[in-house]
């Protein structure tokens, strides 16, 4: 039995993993919810988002926060360039999971083209940073993106739920036709949202460039585990996306610590597939 | 077997005999390997069909069932020394195994079954890899082969694999023909169509789903036995990849993934060009290429190569239609024999929808032989007493029961097996099958039970009854709301029901189609058929029903013959509103 220190340590990397996991999830969980897109390259955009600023920190020697400046706008036109093809060729829900598939493969052959398969590591001064609390450390940018994870969550639910244009995309995912028939013009928010999810995913990117190893090869390492947190936190439900993101963070983290690293890319799978035999109503 | 069949299974033999005998005359070797490359792509290819395209389920998983075979066949030869050949066995039920957990998993979930099972297949592939890497089946560096013995079927090992590959890929064609033209296969096409309405029309589409993905990750199980052979070094990394499910899935839907044929056309068109691109760099070109061509295939021509060549061959030499039918029109009134009428009866029946209770203790019977009217406003909880009792949703509580049989916890299909059909109020044929089609599936898997060939002379006269011969082999989108309606009837009438429950078939009808249906319900009735039918049409209830009931907010207000029962004080104030004047 690991000690109480450790047991402690692995919560909160755990809490802090599960920020990033919750931020992949929250434009995964908008689009499939709201736009009925299964968006599979969701996942290689955040590769390519932390491609980048590695690529903008190490050959131009671009300060993180300025790159993530950059791909904020860039990934909102990418976000409205990948739902003009959607909207062009009417791609449904289950076409879309083919396509997106193929555009995640094509995206990781850049990637790899580009930057060879080899793991790439982008060292910062903020690698380092740390606070102490007692016997914890808590690494300052995990705590950072968690942080932006939980406020743009947060964020979302209140667009959502508050504004003409979040209850607009509700009224238009539950029913089309007549969220039309009410003059909401679906085209335009189906955009907006497209925007803003591939945005998420260029500032997950970002996160990620900062505080992991870097290979092609991630993008289907998340696919598991990311989806069986959209599905955890509900679709269409930012704050269901963090909380479940968080809950698979430290049940991975925990397994980590307790078992063996090597089991812990079977833990979301395992608690997916609980949730599916125990209560398959629930989806 | 159909002279069809026969040519088909012919035309594969004679590929059999022709390929094995140009490598026993002595191929190159070089040509033996891309060769066996293609066959096995087509093997894959072609069994990843007959579930995924078939039934309309996208599998990503095909990776990790023909990885299951490859370590299957890795480690039992070479950790356990067992022979070659009957490891392909234990890799194909292995993969099988492993298919059917997947599939027992997420077929019983109800809302988003398709896209849940696209990801869970994906995810399969790599939690595979996560348990073969840390457990002693790989361990991280990978397992040789080169030691285990290859046997002898020709002189070359690469012979040998050539005709292996050659007999799986030609037997998985055969089994996707067999299964595209056997009741499994008609079963999967309506799941690809319309679940709901599949299982509602008796087809049990847990059991055949489960079946038709099994046999599909089997086939891709002994295809990774093989071709553990062939590469003789298994790692995680190469085993694992993306690349099958990618090739896979591509090679399919170029093909048509709906017809047994496709897959095996597209495999070879891919599987030779993908020889353009290996090694290094150009490896990693080459999937982007591969992926690019899968996603303008899905954009532009989603139902793939045959079948749209087919297409282009049919409209320009169009086949001999089927002789119609005798302009006679057919008699309903044979009863079958020994199947007795049975009363359908429905005993304080509950169902709730989150907060919204749709029905609170509903109790009616229909006796043999009895039209009973089920009528009351809107969101009165009729569509839901129909859909509760045909098995679509389950009931809360409450006992409904066919004559001594109970109905209630059983699956739709069984239901529909027993004798109780329905209509929808909106149509909802299957929509790639011709109106033929569309009854002859409800007289296959009904109470009916035909077979094939018996399903369509049923069908037929089905059509005639509803007026709607003319209209056999038209496509449900080239049908009027009038035709779709009378569609219903027919196909719910071909399940040979002993009870019909229909659902506003009069509803959107011109009055001079109104008087045709009614007719046909007289008649359908005088065929010994019990009907419950909930209309807000009142001139047709008054003609029609024997009985009426009366049912508003889920409870049944009130209950007799026609005219009574509307002219009951609770029912004129439902209708027209309390009057305040004492």
């Amino acid at each position: 039995m690991p000690s109480l220190t450790l047991l402690g340590q692995a919560l909160v990397s755990g809490l802090l993993a599960g920020g990033i996991y919750g931020l992949l999830a929250l434009g995964l969980s908008l689009s499939w919810g709201l736009l009925r897109l299964v968006n599979l390259a969701h996942f290689a955009l955040a590769l390519l988002g932390a491609y980048l600023t590695y690529q903008l920190g190490t050959a131009y020697h671009l300060s993180p926060w300025l790159a993530a400046a950059a791909i904020v706008p860039l990934f909102f036109l990418l976000g409205l360039g990948l739902h003009a093809v959607f909207t062009y060729f009417r791609v449904t829900e289950f076409t879309s999971l083919l396509v997106t598939f193929g555009l995640t493969v094509i995206l990781e052959s850049l990637i790899q083209w580009f930057w060879t398969a080899d793991y790439r590591r982008y060292e910062t001064p903020y690698a380092t940073a740390s606070a102490r609390v007692g016997p914890l450390f808590i690494p300052a940018l995990e705590l950072l993106a968690c942080l932006t994870a939980a406020v743009l969550s947060l964020a979302t639910w209140a667009w959502l739920r508050f504004t003409y244009v979040g209850k607009a995309l509700r009224a238009s995912a539950e029913d089309p036709a007549m969220a039309a028939a009410f003059g909401v013009n679906h085209r335009v928010q189906g955009f907006l949202l497209s925007g803003v999810s591939a945005t998420y995913a260029g500032i997950a990117g970002a996160f990620i460039a900062l505080i992991s190893t870097l290979a092609p090869s991630q993008i289907w390492a998340w696919v598991g585990v990311v989806f069986a947190v959209v599905i955890i936190g509900g679709l269409a439900n930012p704050v269901g996306a963090l909380l479940a993101g968080l809950l698979i963070g430290v049940s991975e983290s925990v397994t980590m610590a307790v078992v063996t690293p090597a089991w812990a890319p079977l833990v979301a799978f395992s608690v997916l597939i609980l949730i599916l035999v125990a209560r398959p109503e629930r989806v | 077997m159909s002279p069809a069949g026969r040519r088909v299974a012919a035309a594969l033999a004679a590929a059999g005999i022709g390929l094995g005998a140009l490598a026993a005359a002595g191929l190159p070797a070089f040509y033996e390997s891309f060769l066996y490359l293609i066959f096995s792509w087509i093997a894959l290819a072609t069994s990843w069909a007959i579930f995924s395209g078939y039934a309309g389920y996208f599998s990503f998983g095909h990776g990790a069932f023909f990885g299951a075979g490859m370590y299957t066949t890795a480690t039992l030869t070479t950790a356990l020394d067992v022979p070659f050949l009957p490891t392909l066995l234990a890799a194909g039920g292995l993969a099988a195994l492993l298919g059917a957990g997947v599939g027992a998993v997420v077929f019983r979930v109800k809302r988003l079954r398709g896209e849940l099972f696209a990801l869970l297949t994906l995810a399969v592939t790599f939690v595979l890899a996560t348990i073969v890497l840390n457990t002693r089946i790989d361990g991280g560096p990978g397992v040789y082969l080169s030691a285990v013995p290859m046997p002898g079927l020709l002189a070359s090992p690469t012979g040998t694999l050539y005709l292996l590959g050659l007999g799986l890929a030609l037997a998985t064609v055969g089994a996707a023909y067999a299964v595209a033209h056997s009741r499994l296969g008609l079963g999967l096409f309506a799941i690809h169509d319309d679940e709901d309405v599949a299982e509602v029309e008796g087809v049990p589409t847990f059991r055949y789903k489960l079946a038709a993905f099994a046999l599909s990750a089997g086939i891709a199980g002994v295809a990774g036995g093989i071709h553990a052979m062939y590469v003789s070094y298994v790692t995680v990394g190469e085993t694992f990849s993306i690349t099958v499910p990618l090739y896979v899935v591509l090679m399919s839907v170029l093909g048509g993934a709906r017809h047994w044929l496709g897959p095996a056309v597209g495999a070879t068109l891919i599987g030779a060009s993908l020889f353009a691109f290996t090694g290094g760099q150009q490896a990693i070109l080459g999937r982007a290429v591969v992926a690019l061509a899968l996603i303008l295939v899905i954009l532009l021509l989603p139902e793939g190569v045959v079948p749209a060549a087919l297409r282009r061959w049919r409209a320009w030499r169009p086949a001999a239609r089927e002789a119609p039918a005798s302009a006679t029109p057919a008699l309903v009134s044979d009863r079958q024999p020994g199947r007795e009428a049975a009363a359908l009866e429905c005993h304080d029946v509950w169902k709730a929808f989150g907060g919204i209770q749709a029905l609170r203790g509903v109790s009616l019977q229909v006796a043999p032989g009895e039209i009973v009217g089920l009528v009351g406003p809107n969101g009165s909880g009729k569509t839901t007493l129909i859909n509760v009792a045909s098995g679509h949703y389950a009931a809360d509580r409450g006992r409904i029961a066919l004559g001594a049989v109970t109905l209630a916890g059983r699956p739709a299909h069984a239901i529909a097996g027993l004798g109780v059909s329905r209509t929808y109020q909106i149509p909802r044929p299957f929509a790639h099958f011709t109106a033929l089609e569309n009854v002859a599936l409800a007289a296959t898997f009904g109470a009916a039970r035909c077979s094939p060939p018996q399903a369509r002379a049923e069908a037929r006269r089905w059509l005639e009854f509803t007026g709607l011969g003319r209209r056999a082999t038209a496509l449900p989108h080239e049908l009027n709301l009038h035709e779709r309606k009378f569609l219903e009837l027919a196909r719910a009438l071909a399940g040979r029901p002993r009870v019909i429950l229909l659902d506003e078939v009069l509803s959107g009808l011109n009055p001079a189609e109104v008087a045709g249906a009614i007719r046909l319900i007289r008649q359908i009735h005088a065929g010994g058929v019990a009907i419950l039918f909930v209309e807000h049409l009142m001139r047709a209830v008054l003609e029609l029903a024997h009985r009426v009931v009366v049912l508003n907010e889920g409870e049944v207000i009130a209950e007799g013959r026609p005219h009574e029962a509307m002219r009951a004080p609770r029912v004129v104030e439902v209708y027209l509103g309390r009057t305040h004047v004492a």
